[in-house]
């Protein structure tokens, strides 16, 4: 299952910019695409473009060779698994309510909980290392907990896409790394992925493509090695930074100080 | 979980014979078992015709408010909301002044007119509240409840300060809420209204529960959440409306039952909300008792005895849960 945009465009009343500009983009499975680009760039609205939140001004956003906003949303929660951004809880409840909420499409208002609805759940939650957890309260959770019982919701959602938007943003080193390499083994089992990221060095290690956004526009599409590139990301993000190569010839971006040369 | 349950069985009977026991009359058990059997019996027009219709409709209204307050904190993501956040207490205590006021003299005016200008109060804050567009926005909607409510509270207090004062303490009475009207016809027709949108919010439950984690995860996660939003809304405020028409406002049910219930039994709504019904009617049932019977033979407001009782009751709650 393919989720693609083609010369998507978005438009907020009122702002006379668009916020995304002719965006073409595809994430097929077993692929990981990651988003980056520079904070207001419209990696956001692109995701929720992508996901018929917004309603494009041009282009459109096909799922499955359909249009997005054909889908119903229970329908689509079926094959889309979505992290979004921030969530707040308000009522907590435990782990294993959280993850089993990921089950809301297949149940519908009225069926009960079911063999199957336990078994994906429980699958969920071993997949996300968070077995043990699943008596405890979500609001007693650390961030990096927090960020992969949601992950596990939306596996419980047994869907064939993953959307996740900066799902490591305020994680620390070992949280961050635990996340990617779980997300890149789920991509490797066959789901598609689409993750929208700050950390230009985990995307370069861990994504088949980057796409890099700058005012709602792609400024390069392909392959780490050919998007972070010093020209670029110094234009894009108007600061200088010097690009290495790591031992997996993946490039690694550091941000120089003000001042201070590229080296070579 | 099973001896929650089971004490949930017997507390539901068990409020249902306080119920009928608690009066003005002191009855013995025997007598009302003979009331509510043999229609001839001497005890049969107090049990029958005063006591039942009355306990049944305590119980009905208390199972409603909690069930629309564990359904509007979930709506608005708002531990504090209660059923009469959202401007309806303005609203139908404007009616209900407004109707004492005049006096129409006919028996229904007050319940009426309250209803109506609940009615009013909820169609004017959903106005408000559809925003860009046709998207109810709950942020949006609590300020329109909030400003309707103070707009319509500020009414009825020019009109009531305008009337009479033995006209002002039947209107103040009856805002307090109460049960001493209670009658076999105002319980049939609660019952057949409140029926609907009862069904609808216990349909809800599993909807509730995305909404509760937000819209944008509702949304991810299958939920139709305009829909959803717009059933809750219409749903709680057609049965608040309700309620305030056949006794007036009885607050704090609506708020502390559903959190005491998800505390003791369980925050998902598909349960919550059943249980919070049968919690919530007994404990009314309970407080209409009490109110009956601590100054006998006169009668305090149902809505300050749910206070008195429920605070403390709810203290002890919130202690016990955070430490």
């Amino acid at each position: 299952m393919i989720l693609a945009a083609r010369d998507l465009s978005v438009r907020y009343p009122g702002v006379a910019r668009r916020v995304l500009d002719s965006v073409s983009l595809r994430v097929e499975p077993g692929r990981l695409v990651a988003v980056t680009g520079p904070n207001g760039s419209g990696k956001t609205t692109l995701v929720n473009a992508l996901l018929g939140l917004v309603v494009p001004d041009g282009g459109s956003a096909m799922l499955d060779g359909r249009p997005v906003s054909g889908w119903r949303r229970g329908s689509l929660a079926k094959v889309v698994g979505v992290v979004a951004q921030r969530e707040e809880v308000v009522f907590p409840i435990t782990v294993w309510q959280t993850v089993m909420l990921g089950r809301y499409a297949h149940l519908g208002p009225l069926a009960p909980i079911g063999f199957h609805d336990r078994e994906a759940t429980l699958r969920a939650l071993r997949r996300c290392d968070i077995e043990p957890l699943a008596e405890r309260r979500v609001d007693t959770l650390s961030g990096g907990e927090w960020q992969r019982v949601r992950l596990a919701r939306a596996l419980a959602q047994q869907p064939r896409i993953l959307v996740l938007d900066e799902p490591t943003a305020s994680l620390d080193v070992r949280h961050e790394m635990e996340l990617f390499e779980l997300i890149r083994t789920l991509v490797a089992d066959g789901l598609a992925g689409l993750v929208v990221t700050h950390e230009l060095n985990l995307a370069a290690r861990f994504a088949d493509r980057i796409v890099l956004l700058n005012e709602g526009r792609v400024v390069v599409d392909g392959a780490p090695a050919e998007v972070l590139r010093r020209e670029i990301l110094t234009e894009v993000f108007g600061w200088p930074v010097a690009v290495t190569t790591w031992s997996d010839g993946s490039p690694q971006v550091i941000p120089l100080r003000a001042g201070e040369a590229a080296p070579g | 979980m099973r001896r929650a349950a089971l004490g949930l069985l017997l507390l539901v009977p068990l409020s249902l014979a306080v119920g009928l026991w608690a009066g003005p009359v002191t009855l013995s058990p025997l007598d009302i078992w003979d009331g509510l059997v043999h229609p001839y019996a001497d005890s049969s027009a107090i049990v029958r015709d005063l006591r039942l219709p009355r306990v049944l409709l305590a119980f009905l209204v208390g199972g409603s408010l909690s069930v629309v307050g564990a359904s509007l904190q979930a709506l608005l993501r708002n531990p504090l909301a209660d059923p009469y956040l959202l401007g309806l207490s303005g609203g139908a205590g404007l009616g209900a002044v407004v109707a004492i006021a005049i006096n129409p003299g006919w028996p229904w005016a007050v319940p009426a007119a309250a209803f109506a200008g609940a009615a009013g109060a909820i169609a004017l804050v959903y106005r408000l509240s559809v925003v860009s567009g046709r998207r109810l926005d709950p942020r949006v909607l609590l300020l329109a409840g909030v400003v309707v409510g103070s707009f319509a509270g500020a009414i009825m207090t020019t009109v009531a300060s305008l009337s009479e004062a033995t006209e002002l303490k039947r209107a103040f009475l009856w805002l307090l809420g109460g049960f001493g009207a209670a009658s076999w016809s105002a319980l049939v027709v609660f019952a057949a209204y409140a029926a609907v949108p009862l069904v609808v919010l216990l349909l809800s439950g599993r909807a509730l529960d995305l909404l509760a984690l937000g819209e944008e995860s509702a949304k991810h996660l299958g939920a139709d959440v305009e829909r959803n939003k717009r059933i809750v809304y219409i749903a709680t405020s057609l049965l608040t409306a309700a309620s305030v028409a056949v006794c007036g406002m009885v607050g704090f049910v609506g708020l502390v039952v559903p959190h005491a219930v998800r505390r003791l039994w369980t925050p998902m709504h598909r349960e919550l909300l059943p249980i919070v019904f049968l919690v919530g009617g007994a404990f009314l049932v309970l407080a209409d008792g009490l109110a009956r019977t601590i100054v006998r033979p006169l009668e305090l407001p149902v809505g300050a005895v749910t206070a008195i009782v429920g605070v403390p009751l709810f203290a002890m709650l919130l202690r016990r849960n955070y430490t």
